[in-house]
């Protein structure tokens, strides 16, 4: 019936199907949220609208706000003494906004003449799908070529009173009462951002870390990351895992040391579970029609052209196999794999390079390679790491966090001094991280960032000054200007 | 004969510094002149140039109270319960900001201190080609010779002297910093950037601003972006007087300003009273007291700024300028922090690095931020033509 059969409304399936049906091809799209073991479920638009970057970007600004407020008053604004926040308010405001982007995206499909069914998609035999909708009603519809576009859902920890007790960034973003005193388990950016706004929405907030923060991502920067939460009020309990959550009167956690006998008890009020997240491909019968996947996490591997092993098959975004878990990736995977398809075009999705932020309190935005991945892949004596601590002229006034903002480069010897790694913590990391991104596709050398000038007064314009190498081992403490 | 020091520079700023201090690396004998002509209204300031006492830095942290009074309208609607009304007091800004650039004043001190620079708080004037008579506040007067010289004495801001009480009873961004009580209500001409930031964050403050201007907002920027960042401006509050230009300013018993002004339009003559009238018409070389003439180094009859040639040398052999006063060069502290930079490597160092003028990225800090890198449009169309273009 269709030439393309896109599984999944999120990122890179939206992307995927409007570009198709730009370029006129008869194209549909299955889009269904699974309730989580507490309820909660969402419109379409996939993760990052609904439970992912942009309910967290706006938590975490409120969490930001809160600490303008603390810094307008040196600035010499004045107001009653006593700010509180108010959790129901801002879930409300939030989800509005949410509310409108799903609507946004159901009127864009239908001015794309893009085909929308609030419906479960499985394969039942080749080139063929079930869908079955909310009320149990069952279609079936055949197409040319299919997308897999599902995404991820968080994992459990599968301990006595997981699901029933402890939620997940699934439902944390429409939770409709204050979260209280919060336990966070792991230590994924996910994690360390919901303990990051929570705590400076000022609720108390504990972290639960099995081994070592933000895994994958450069270390140094990680610790730096947690530093500045630690400093801020989150407390860290490092090297326990739960193995209980019960619910006496509070809910109560039950963890075990990693490294001995040790027990910890405590009470909570909420315990949210970020400790990683699963592809949504073990029941929507792949096996019927011989689509391979990881069995250890659910992923596709595909090639560099995003099919499967069958090919009529192609799979985006997060499910994808060794590829980056990020919105702008799947929506550039989905619109190129269309102009493939459809468009004659033959430009591949590049994944080298793709900048990327974690919006903790302190934002840390990178590019390219972490130090270790560098020192791994290069060789300690190729590379010169270029540092410096900053301080941003805002935060002179309210006197706070000196030397904490952090600004690092990573260059290869051998190859002109080629900027390999970008990475920074300080305020509005994002937007530094972009423009720099562009730079470093454009093969950005040291010598080409020297010969930048610097905006001032700004963070971003530490990046045109770098003098001090990791190398000669000399202080980057900073004294006035 | 032998000179006492390798390098002098007259002029403690941004450029200035920076080549002095980059000068020491190399093991030379350095020192610095820097002196602060007190403003009209006797405002005055300490060591590190215009950026550090009445530009970028207090400007930028004004702004910073204007964003944060944003802020606090933004966090009702994200859940933080603040009782209204909220109002902002000035003189605990001006105290929190004035302290902090006289913290950089004295770094900038010890930092000379530690690089072994050598610093004379002087007004310093040519007596010939490698001598320099310094005078101290008192009057007292010193003599420096030295075999390379740097001129970095920046400029200060343009008062309209055709306008009758402009100069008795204006003030400009280089008093505005340092004021210790409100500006109140304040009018400021014309439209360049300085009075669009300075309007935009006394807007952001609460205080009644009008910007009036002859013509254009922003001459010399793209001008689809100079509208799009006067628009913001006026639905946030602050006054717009169009293709209006002053004609005079009294003073009224009240103590309060009478301004009086032609519309062009209208072809009328209009008046209003403000608190204070904030000039902010250009900035003009500060080379007035240098006796150039003396030893021969050329300026550009227009604008009165230093001609220098890609290495930054005047047309006196061993005499060199950077930062604002030099002819066709951006008005901006990077760029003379590395011209200042590039200058001492090339003098005392090995190296033969020009300085780069092409693309240097600046922006305007007004309340919708402007940020820029390259060709205005109207640039582009002129050096490329419209044909050759594709805008997204």
């Amino acid at each position: 019936d269709y030439d393309l059969i896109i599984i999944g409304g999120g990122s890179g399936g939206l992307a995927c199907s409007k570009e198709a049906a730009a370029l006129g091809k008869k194209v549909m799209v299955l889009d269904y949220v699974v309730p989580t073991p507490l309820g909660t479920s969402w419109g379409l638009g996939g993760t990052c609208v609904n439970v992912g970057c942009i309910p967290k970007k706006l938590m975490h600004q409120a969490a930001l706000l809160g600490q303008a407020l603390q810094d307008s008053r040196k600035y010499g604004w004045q107001y009653e003494e006593q700010v509180k926040h108010n959790w129901e308010i801002m879930v409300e405001a939030i989800q509005n906004y949410i509310g409108s982007l799903n609507w946004g995206y159901r009127v864009s499909l239908r001015e794309k003449s893009v085909t929308y069914l609030n419906s479960y998609g499985e394969f039942v035999e080749p080139h063929k799908i079930k869908a079955t909708n909310r009320k149990g009603q069952v279609t079936y519809h055949t197409a040319e070529t299919f997308v897999l576009a599902t995404g991820e859902r968080p994992r459990y920890l599968g301990i006595p009173g997981d699901k029933e007790y402890c939620i997940t960034s699934d439902d944390l973003f429409s939770l409709p009462y204050c979260p209280g005193k919060t336990l966070v388990v792991g230590a994924s950016y996910v994690a360390l951002e919901c303990a990051g706004f929570l705590a400076g929405l000022g609720l108390d907030v504990t972290v639960m870390v099995r081994s070592i923060l933000l895994r994958g991502f450069d270390q140094e920067m990680a610790e730096r990351v947690g530093a500045h939460m630690e400093t801020h009020g989150v407390k860290f309990i490092r090297k326990f895992v739960p193995i209980q959550a019960s619910m006496p009167g509070r809910l109560k956690v039950t963890a075990k040391s990693t490294e001995g006998p040790e027990i910890f008890e405590e009470e909570y009020n909420t315990v949210l579970i970020a400790i990683g997240r699963d592809a949504c491909t073990r029941n929507i019968g792949l096996e019927t029609i011989g689509v391979k996947i990881n069995e250890k996490n659910g992923k596709v591997p595909v090639n560099d052209e995003e099919q499967t092993n069958v090919p009529y098959v192609y799979a985006i975004g997060d499910i994808l196999e060794g590829k980056l878990e990020l919105t702008p990736v799947a929506i550039q995977a989905g619109k190129l794999l269309a102009r493939r398809l459809y468009g004659g075009s033959s430009i591949k999705c590049d994944y080298i390079n793709v900048p990327t932020t974690v919006f903790t309190p302190l934002e840390y935005g990178s590019c390219g390679l972490a130090e270790e991945r560098a020192v791994e892949k290069y060789g300690k004596q190729n590379l010169e790491v270029y540092h410096s601590l900053f301080w941003p002229l805002e935060w002179t006034v309210p006197g706070r966090d000196n030397n904490t903002c952090y600004a690092k480069i990573i260059c290869s010897k051998h190859d002109n001094n080629r900027v390999i790694g970008f990475h920074v913590l300080g305020p509005n990391a994002g937007e530094v991280t972009q423009g720099f991104a562009a730079a470093i596709k454009c093969g950005l050398t040291k010598e080409l960032l020297d010969e930048t000038i610097g905006i001032h007064p700004t963070c971003g314009e530490v990046f045109t000054t770098m003098d001090i190498t990791k190398s000669s081992g000399q202080d980057i403490t900073q004294r006035g200007c | 004969g032998k000179k006492e020091y390798d390098l002098l520079v007259i002029g403690g700023g941004s450029g200035g510094l920076a080549c002095a201090k980059e000068a020491a690396q190399f093991g030379r004998k350095v020192a610095v002149l820097d002196y602060v002509e007190p403003s009209p209204q006797g405002t005055k300031w300490g060591l590190g140039g215009t950026c550090v006492n009445v530009g970028c830095i207090p400007k930028k942290l004004m702004h910073q109270a204007a964003l944060l009074g944003s802020a606090l309208k933004d966090a009702q609607h994200y859940g933080w319960n603040i009782a209204q009304p909220v109002h902002h007091t000035w003189s605990v800004m001006a105290h929190a900001v004035q302290n902090y650039v006289k913290s950089l004043n004295w770094g900038h001190r010890v930092q000379l201190q530690d690089k072994k620079v050598k610093y004379f708080n002087m007004k310093g004037s040519f007596s010939d080609t490698h001598t320099i008579c310094g005078l101290t506040k008192a009057g007292k007067e010193t003599i420096v010779t030295a075999e390379k010289i740097v001129i970095a004495t920046g400029g200060r801001p343009k008062y309209p002297m055709h306008i009758a009480g402009a100069l008795e009873y204006g003030i400009t961004s280089d008093d505005l910093f340092w004021l210790k009580e409100s500006p109140g209500r304040t009018l400021t001409p014309f439209g360049f950037n300085v009075s669009l930031e300075c309007a935009g964050f006394l807007t952001g403050i609460g205080l009644d601003t009008t910007v009036m201007m002859r013509s254009i907002p922003l001459r010399g920027f793209d001008q689809q972006m100079a509208s799009l960042v006067t628009e913001h401006m006026e639905s946030y509050g602050t006054k717009f007087l169009k293709r209006c230009f002053p004609i005079k300013v009294e003073k009224l018993e009240s103590n309060r300003l009478q301004v009086t002004w032609k519309n062009t339009d209208l072809g009328t003559e209009e008046t209003d009273s403000f608190d204070t009238v904030m000039w902010a018409v250009g900035r003009a070389p500060d080379t007035e007291s240098l006796n150039l003439e003396t030893v021969g180094v050329k300026t550009n009859s227009e604008t009165g700024k230093i001609i220098v040639d890609a290495s930054e040398a005047t047309s006196v052999p061993h005499i060199y300028a950077v930062g604002d006063i030099t002819e066709g060069r951006p008005e901006l502290t990077p760029t003379a922090i590395a011209a200042g930079k590039l200058l001492a490597q090339r003098l005392f160092g090995q190296s033969s690095e020009l300085m780069d003028y092409d693309n240097v990225p600046t922006t305007v800090f007004t309340p919708l931020e402007y940020g820029c890198v390259g060709l205005s449009e109207e640039a582009a169309v002129q050096c490329y033509g419209s044909d050759n273009i594709e805008v997204w």
